[in-house]
């Protein structure tokens, strides 16, 4: 029953809003408007006095739906939701229109045109709350138990943490051992903490733990079902004296997808690679890794005494990987100062177009400083050159200074460092099809919000970490993977999960059956069923529909549409911006 | 003034678009927002019916790339554009009346550019239709 006893409340937000629109003339201009049985001004809505009075006038009035006409709903859509719900109202009959950050606070120099606008903007909100159905949040009963992705650092202390809340984790690895980026590292950045010890303390953990299950060699094929209830199939491939890889069936409450990133590797050429003396951080890190014991920096059997190391190498390009990956200057930089370390009297040259050695990391940056780098710094424009095979087998590295009016400097190598980041895993594909993920122009995972909501996905009950959604160090990934760790927890341990309600419907009576939203709904959340006559009509998997509404404007019947933001629901608000 | 109606969605173009009042950016006082999940789900019939009941101008303040719902956003919502373009010459009115641009969460500056560009683009339409 669409709303027909409407409160409309509009906020002077102290002076935000009254300041610069006439409120009061705005609740006189809709008194009359069908269907509103009060109007008021409010000093500050969102006070405790005014969620008070509201609730008053609600009960008294019998209000059956409100409008409240103040800042944007970002900030208080919740607060006024629960409000209206303390009032016994239906949480989804409240509009909250925002006639702050979209009205007073642009227009601060037309008073009478603000005011104007508010009018039509309230008017509008009032056309939303007299269409809005009452709505209740699906609530899904929850498996205690969770699929982990990847079984790098980020994933295994995420499977540790969910194991320690008393979940059943199952702990997916597509190598034949756990650890991934950090398991072949011998010294981390900042502390120099030794990347296969830590992975095998980790694991030792992990052991401990009975309910904690590690598969190796494995993959995800299927996923089917939806938040609290995931049925997936794992393929683990054949080991010694198998000839038959094995499927394993799970049923978990979510999934954490902690797949990693990979090295980038040069093409061909790029700066000379593919050429003797030419490497990437990932084999310079390898080197110095292999020697640890060595008092010099040697390669192929020669002591190196110049490196010159290319920063941005793959990375921060005008197509393809546009994107920085943060942690190669602090690791090549970290690199640098072992090399300080063991042997003072190597000349290391960096090349670099900008330097992120962030936050405390900083202190790597001033430390390869005081030990004597040299940092030089070039343009995009242009960019170093490598020239292979001078005087015997020399490397020469041509760079223009940008800080010494581009002055064109010539540096004799005996190694190059080609400082490279990370990019998307190929074998990311088959996670991103299976789970039906989105990934972003990167092509690494994408977070529904990057600051407020950053490790949750659109897939309800699929979660995000560590490099899977974007190039991180150790300790960003951990970070991350921990956090999805926690919300995949909180609705685990919680028994049940309620998801919003606007999700795809169908109006039986309007459609004919044509298929177009089935093609159309990337989730595969539309079937065709049958009405009892026989007849075909789209049935819609509330489990499985995100709400985006892909499947609205291809039904030519307008049989579809998600609740909240229907047909006539829209054309009325249209009506109502327009209503002088 | 011409009068454009914007449609914009919750999760990024809205944030954007808020962004604009915070910093006291204007734009031209005919703009209207009304959100929507994302903008791959935006009905071009809606759009039709915005202009023919008085609206100058149709915005589609798109998730662009940065749509956690669609890889493809992007596609979808052009296609959306163009069906209602279709639509819109097919009653007779001008398809330029009808503009999309991806805006993103922090794109306050972007935002008011295109109202503003848009504005002025739809007072010149105006003006051709009354020389004809």
């Amino acid at each position: 029953m669409a709303s027909q006893k409407i409160g409309v409340f509009v906020c002077r937000c102290g002076g935000n809003i009254s300041d610069y629109v006439d409120v009061e003339k705005v609740v006189e201009s809709i008194k009359g408007v069908e269907g509103v049985k009060i109007a008021r001004v409010n000093m500050f809505s969102c006070s405790d006095s005014a969620q008070e009075e509201m609730i008053g006038l609600i009960k008294r009035e019998g209000l059956d739906g409100i409008v409240i006409a103040s800042c944007s709903p970002k900030l208080h859509l919740n607060t006024f939701r629960q409000m209206a719900q303390r009032a016994g109202l239906n949480p989804y009959q409240y509009t909250q229109v925002n006639i702050r950050e979209q009205c007073s606070w642009t227009h601060t120099h037309d008073r009478d045109g603000a005011t104007q606008k508010a009018t039509r903007l309230v008017r509008a909100g009032i056309e939303a709350t007299r269409h809005s159905e009452p709505l209740h949040p699906i609530e899904v009963v929850t498996r205690p138990s969770v699929l982990v992705v990847g079984a790098g650092i980020g994933g295994l202390r995420a499977a540790i943490a969910l194991g320690e809340m008393g979940l059943t984790v199952h702990l997916l690895e597509k190598a034949d051992r756990p650890g991934g980026l950090v398991g072949t590292r011998k010294a981390l950045f900042p502390t120099g903490a030794d990347g296969t010890s830590e992975i095998d303390s980790l694991l030792q953990r992990i052991h401990t733990l009975q309910n904690i299950s590690l598969y190796t060699n494995a993959s995800l094929v299927k996923k089917e079902g939806s938040i609290g209830d995931f049925s997936v199939s794992i393929r683990v491939e054949p080991k010694d004296g198998q000839d038959r890889a094995d499927t394993i069936q799970l049923n978990v409450g979510a999934i954490l997808v902690t797949t990693g990133a990979t090295p980038y590797v040069p093409k061909e050429g790029e700066y000379g690679y593919g050429a003797k003396g030419i490497v990437t951080l990932r084999e310079f890190l390898d080197l110095l890794d292999s020697s640890r014991d060595s008092d010099g920096i040697y390669y192929e059997g020669k002591r190196v005494r110049r490196i010159t190391y290319i920063y941005c190498v793959g990375s921060r390009q005008k197509e393809g990987h546009t994107y920085c990956s943060r942690f190669c200057c602090s690791s090549a930089i970290f690199a640098s100062l072992e090399v300080h370390k063991r042997s003072p009297d190597v000349l290391q040259y960096h090349l670099y177009r900008d330097i992120r050695t962030y936050g405390s990391l900083e202190a790597l940056y001033q430390r390869a400083l005081d030990q004597g780098s040299l940092f030089i710094r070039f343009s995009p424009d242009s960019p170093p050159k490598v020239e292979c095979g001078h005087n015997g087998g020399g490397i020469k590295v041509l760079v223009k200074d940008l800080l010494t009016s581009k002055r064109e400097l010539e540096i004799s190598s005996d190694l190059v460092v080609l400082v490279t980041g990370l990019v998307p895993r190929v074998e990311q594909q088959e996670v991103q099809d299976v789970l039906k993920l989105p990934v972003g122009i990167d092509g690494f995972f994408n977070e529904i919000h990057p600051k407020l909501r950053p490790v949750e996905t659109v897939v309800a009950g699929v979660y995000i970490g560590g490099c899977a959604q974007g190039p991180k160090n150790a300790q960003e990934s951990v970070e991350s993977s921990l956090g999805a760790a926690a919300k995949a927890g909180s609705i685990l341990l919680k028994g049940k999960v309620e998801l919003e309600p606007f999700v795809a419907e169908v109006d039986e009576g309007l459609c004919d059956g044509c298929g177009q939203c089935v093609e159309a709904c990337p989730y595969d959340a539309i079937t065709m069923g049958q009405r009892s006559d026989g007849t075909p009509v789209a049935v819609v998997n509330t489990r499985l529909c995100k709400g985006e509404g892909a499947c609205v404007p291809v039904c030519p019947k307008e049989a579809l549409e998600i609740r909240g933001y229907g047909h006539e629901k829209i054309r009325s608000m249209i009506r109502g911006l327009l209503t002088e | 003034m011409a009068r454009i109606l914007v449609f914009s969605t919750n999760n990024i173009s809205d944030p954007g678009i808020d962004l604009c009042g915070s910093n006291h950016m204007d734009y031209p006082l005919g703009v209207s927002v009304i959100s929507v999940p994302c903008s791959s789900g935006i009905d071009p019939r809606w759009i039709l019916y915005a202009l023919e009941h008085g609206f100058d101008g149709v915005f589609v303040a798109a998730d662009g790339t940065d749509c956690s719902y669609l890889q493809d956003c992007t596609t979808r919502t052009g296609k959306v554009i163009r069906e209602a373009q279709e639509l819109a010459k097919g009653a007779g009115l001008d398809p330029r009346r009808i503009k999309m641009a991806a805006i993103c969460s922090v794109c306050s500056e972007a935002f008011q550019n295109h109202m503003k560009k848009f504005d002025q683009a739809l007072e010149e339409l105006r003006g051709e239709g009354n020389e004809d």
